[in-house]
């Protein structure tokens, strides 16, 4: 602990000089503000090559029929646009938000592991870069979709495969080490008086997803390492043949694989905590309970992970357990949906772009949760499990729930981060074309899900073939619509309304205590927190 | 049972939906006791959250258009209530606790897969589906039947596109059949929404499924676990039939298997084995080596002068029979006939300009497993 302070002391120094000058400001930076925007920066562009993934699988699945790329094709877009959106896009993303904001909301001058951190970031374009370059060999990357199940991502992998095990081993040292950051900045470096239960919410959603990050990754990290040790040393983890089994391969995965999904929704419920009050002009209601309520969802998470796995002939014991425990999980969420309706009933709202991508996540994560209800209902799952109705339900919590909250932070932050207001009728564009975009893509993929067509499969019967092109159709526009975010961005960047330190008037936190711009090192004398 | 007659009219609710069948947008209530189960089940929590979300989302817009700043709306304080916490942690707990009721007897009903009628084994391949009918002495493989023309848009695509196989799995109305499900290389599930049976096949593991379904008729499902490249097309047709269409059936599959007995040990020339190792190739090898016999290099390697293709007889017998373990090339011995080895491997040897001239017999092939037991 102390000698987190005294690197702190050290970073003082530099506060009379601003950050250095060219590219290498970039590699070397140690700056809380720095690291948080190139993370930002980075999960942008994973979003976009992504989501260009995403388009590939969308304009396959337009008709019926092969058209445009072959089913061998197909597995690597699904697969790659899977593991880039989730690891690449939405973690970076509240990475990038942990690193710009918990110093300035708990008044602290950096993180408390700064050159950890800037390694933290740079693992990253490394371990992108490998899993890019996958898609270049003979065989192809992987196609094994993004939960890769073994054997067939072990016997029956393209030799890519490797890579692939060495890109998430990064990706992994990478999450863990921002996680060991956060946790360390915010248990030592909160400025006096501001005791755990002052944390705005957004801190405290970021501490409890680092506890689980910490829990969760070496756990990917065994499993992928298994994997290794099956394709390249000659054991059977994984493979019946040998005596291994692959069931095991699923219980190790989704024990990670649950934990990770309130990974990238948790941040996300901080932000909301933060946004719908500044927009109503009202206190949070029920702080304590929602902290409780975060806490037990993180408890949750580690007991319910085989509501993935009701297919594959767990015990009916197990069964049960899995099916209730998952059922359990819908109160605390239940009590975080009504304490954010509560906040907003009899406020003063105005409704700035962060706003609406506030509300729009509270109704579509809701609706997200609904449908995640049903899934957990185990003999109702053996109908929906592995078809669209789960592509749905998964796109509900992670498009408005984690992406909609990170497009709110940024649009409640950006005058904080760039010193200007962004364009606010192109930022209500951005939302209203993403809001439509997105259901339009989206909601049809409940029904066909219904109707009986699974997931992951390039060509399909043609019953599903209005649906599917108005999905297609909803996807294109949603796709299209973030390259305005990007011209909005830019534009905020380069000039526009200067902001004041406080530019929304109902927001409370430290971070609007600093002019804005942020000026590049803050708090380096610790705020007062009565 | 309470819950009918409000499902009744929950159902014709729905069913005004569900009218045409190309906008199909909720689940079948499917052809067994089980599957009704999991569509009231699926109805009740279905409804219970659009319950909630009047409610919630009723309060919600409600404020949205009352509440506004615009509206010359004063802030309330209040931000706490006690009472109100507890009651909407306790209410949906409740809910659920209802729930979970229903839920778990269908589950358990689910499970029993005692007392069956009668036994079938269902094993995955990379892409297709083995129906074995335990203690028949009848075993087939169910392939896509779905042209590759229609696939590629060369044709006009059927009705039952990507849904239809060469050789349905039949079983007898109003008999509960077990399904004991299982594959031979990857994970795969077989899924028959009418049934609601989705049960996974995994390697190593058999697990047990079961269905009693009383009205004759086809119906039709899909895989329903990434298997890899063709995992979109190996669809399952169940073609259920009276007990005594059932029976005849059976007796012509038995009489079949005595008829491929007798295949076997009959003398073949090398023309008969051509002919018959064109076909058996096209349906079983083709996916992967392609029908011209250049395969899809670097993973598929092509069979067209191959060096095993073109080189000793017994090393070509050797990997058709015993796959390459660790690659997608399977072990082909314990799916197809002796019969169909032998004309694939003489097929192989002397087609697309691989003029080898000799022949592999299927007496060859039984003294070749002989050998190998
Ligand atoms: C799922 C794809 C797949 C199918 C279907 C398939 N093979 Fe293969 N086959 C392969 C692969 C992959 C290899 C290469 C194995 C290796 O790495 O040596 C191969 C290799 C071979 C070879 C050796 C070629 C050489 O020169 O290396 C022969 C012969 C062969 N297969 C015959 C067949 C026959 C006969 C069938 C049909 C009964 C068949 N294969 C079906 C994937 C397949
Ligand atoms: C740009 C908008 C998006 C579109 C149009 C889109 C579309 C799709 C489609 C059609 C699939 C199903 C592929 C299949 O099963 O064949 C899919 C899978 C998936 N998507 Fe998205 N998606 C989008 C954004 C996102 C985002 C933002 C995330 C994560 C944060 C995400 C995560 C996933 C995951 C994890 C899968 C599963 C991949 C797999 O099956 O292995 N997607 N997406
Ligand atoms: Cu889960
Ligand atoms: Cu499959």
């Amino acid at each position: 602990m102390s000698a987190a302070i005294d690197s702190h002391a050290h970073a003082g120094h530099d506060h009379h000089h601003g950050p250095a000058k060219g590219l290498m400001r970039w590699v070397l930076t140690t700056n809380h503000k720095d690291i948080g925007s190139m993370y930002l920066w980075f999960s942008f562009i994973m979003f976009l090559v992504g989501g260009s993934m995403a388009m590939v699988i969308r304009a396959e699945l337009f008709q019926p029929g092969l058209q445009i790329v072959q089913p061998e094709f197909f597995n690597q877009m699904t697969t790659m646009h899977g593991l880039i959106m989730v690891f690449g896009a939405v973690m970076p993303a509240f990475v990038g938000l942990a690193n710009w904001m918990i110093p300035l909301m708990i008044g602290a001058p950096d993180m408390a592991l700064p050159r950890m951190n800037n390694f933290s970031f740079w693992l990253l374009p490394a371990a992108f870069g490998i899993l890019l370059s996958t898609l270049f060999t003979e065989a192809g990357g992987p196609n094994f979709g993004w939960t890769f199940y073994a054997p067939l991502s072990t016997t029956y992998a393209p030799e890519s495969v490797t890579f692939f095990i060495f890109g998430v081993h990064l990706m992994g040292v990478s999450s863990i080490m921002g996680a060991i950051n956060v946790i360390a900045t915010i248990l030592n470096l909160r400025a006096p008086g501001m005791t755990l239960m002052k944390m705005p919410l957004f801190v405290w959603t970021w501490l409890i997803t680092a506890f689980l990050l910490i829990a969760v990754m070496p756990v990917l990290a065994g499993c992928v390492t298994m994997m290794l040790m099956d394709i390249h040393f000659g054991t059977s983890f994984f493979n019946a043949a040998g005596g291994g089994d692959p069931v095991l391969f699923q219980h190790v995965f989704w024990f990670f694989g649950h934990p990770e999904v309130y990974i990238m929704i948790l941040p996300a419920f901080g932000a909301v905590s933060a946004i719908i009050p500044a927009f109503a002009r009202k206190p949070l209601f029920g702080y304590t309970s929602m902290v409780y309520a975060t806490a037990s969802i993180a408890f949750l998470s580690f007991i319910v992970w085989a509501h993935h796995m009701f297919t594959v002939g767990i015990p009916l014991t197990g069964e049960l357990f899995f099916m209730y425990a998952t059922m359990l999980i819908a109160v605390p969420t239940g009590v975080k949906v009504f304490n954010w309706v509560t906040t907003m009933w009899r406020g003063s709202m105005t409704f700035e772009t962060p706003m609406l991508f506030a509300v729009a996540f509270v109704i579509l994560f809701t609706i997200g949760g609904f449908s995640g209800l049903m899934l957990a209902i185990a003999p109702a799952d053996f109908q929906y499990h592995d078809t669209y109705f789960v592509v749905a339900h998964f796109h509900y919590v992670l498009v408005p729930g984690a992406i909609f909250g990170i497009f709110a932070s940024a649009y409640f932050w950006l005058p904080k981060w760039t010193g200007h207001m962004y364009d606010e009728t192109l930022g209500k564009t951005h939302f209203w074309m993403s809001f439509i975009g997105m259901n339009l893509a989206f909601f049809p993929m409940h029904f066909v899900g219904l109707a009986g067509m699974p997931r992951r499969i390039p060509d399909y019967n043609l019953q599903f073939a209005d649906f599917n092109m108005i999905s297609s159709m909803g996807a294109f526009m949603f796709g299209a619509t973030q390259l305005l975010f990007l011209f909005i961005v830019i534009k905020c960047i380069r000039g526009g309304k200067k902001a004041e330190a406080k530019p929304w008037d109902g927001a409370e936190g430290l971070e609007w205590s600093v002019p804005s711009p942020a000026p590049y090192h803050t708090f380096s004398t610790p705020p007062e927190v009565k | 049972m309470l819950r009918r007659p409000v499902l009744a009219g929950l159902l014709l609710a729905c069913a005004s939906f569900t009218v045409q069948a190309e906008w199909a947008v909720n689940m079948r209530p499917g052809v067994t006791d089980i599957s009704q189960s999991v569509f009231d089940l699926h109805m009740i929590i279905f409804w219970i959250c659009v319950a909630i979300g009047v409610v919630v989302f009723g309060v919600m817009f409600w404020s949205m258009l009352i509440h506004r700043r615009s509206s010359g709306q004063q802030p309330a304080h209040f931000h706490e209530s006690t009472s109100v916490e507890v009651l909407w942690t306790v209410l949906p707990l409740v809910i659920l606790l209802a729930m979970a009721v229903p839920a778990t007897k269908t589950l358990i009903e689910i499970y029993d897969t005692s007392e069956a009628d009668l036994d079938i084994q269902i094993t995955g391949y990379q892409w297709k589906w083995q129906y074995k009918y335990l203690g028949e002495d009848v075993a087939f493989f169910s392939n896509l039947s779905t042209p590759s023309t229609q696939i590629h848009n060369q044709d006009d695509k059927g009705e039952h596109y990507l849904l239809e196989v060469d050789e349905p799995l039949v079983i007898p109305a109003g008999k509960k059949v077990r399904f004991l499900i299982t594959a031979a290389d990857v994970i795969h599930a077989w899924w028959v929404p009418d049934l609601a049976v989705k049960k996974d096949a995994i390697p190593g593991f058999i697990n047990e499924s079961w269905t009693k379904v009383d009205k004759p008729g086809i119906y039709r499902g899909q895989c329903a676990e990434l298997c890899g490249k063709d995992h979109g097309f190996m669809p399952i047709v169940v073609d259920v039939k009276t007990p005594e269409d059932y029976a005849a059936w059976l007796a012509e599959k038995k009489a079949a298997a005595a008829a491929q007995r007798e295949l076997t040990s009959k003398n073949w020339t090398l023309d008969e084995l051509m002919a018959r190792g064109e076909k058996a190739y096209q349906s079983n090898c083709a996916a992967c080596h392609q029908a011209s016999g250049e395969g899809m290099p670097p993973v598929f390697p092509a069979l067209k002068g191959s060096a095993i293709a073109t080189g000793p007889i017994d090393g070509h017998l050797d990997i058709v029979f015993n796959g390459k373990p660790g690659t997608a090339m399977a072990a082909y011995g314990k799916q197809l006939s002796e019969v169909d080895i032998a004309a694939i491997i003489t097929y192989e040897r002397n087609a697309w300009g691989n003029a080898l001239g000799d022949m592999l017999t299927p007496q060859d092939v039984v003294k070749y497993k002989q050998a190998q037991e």
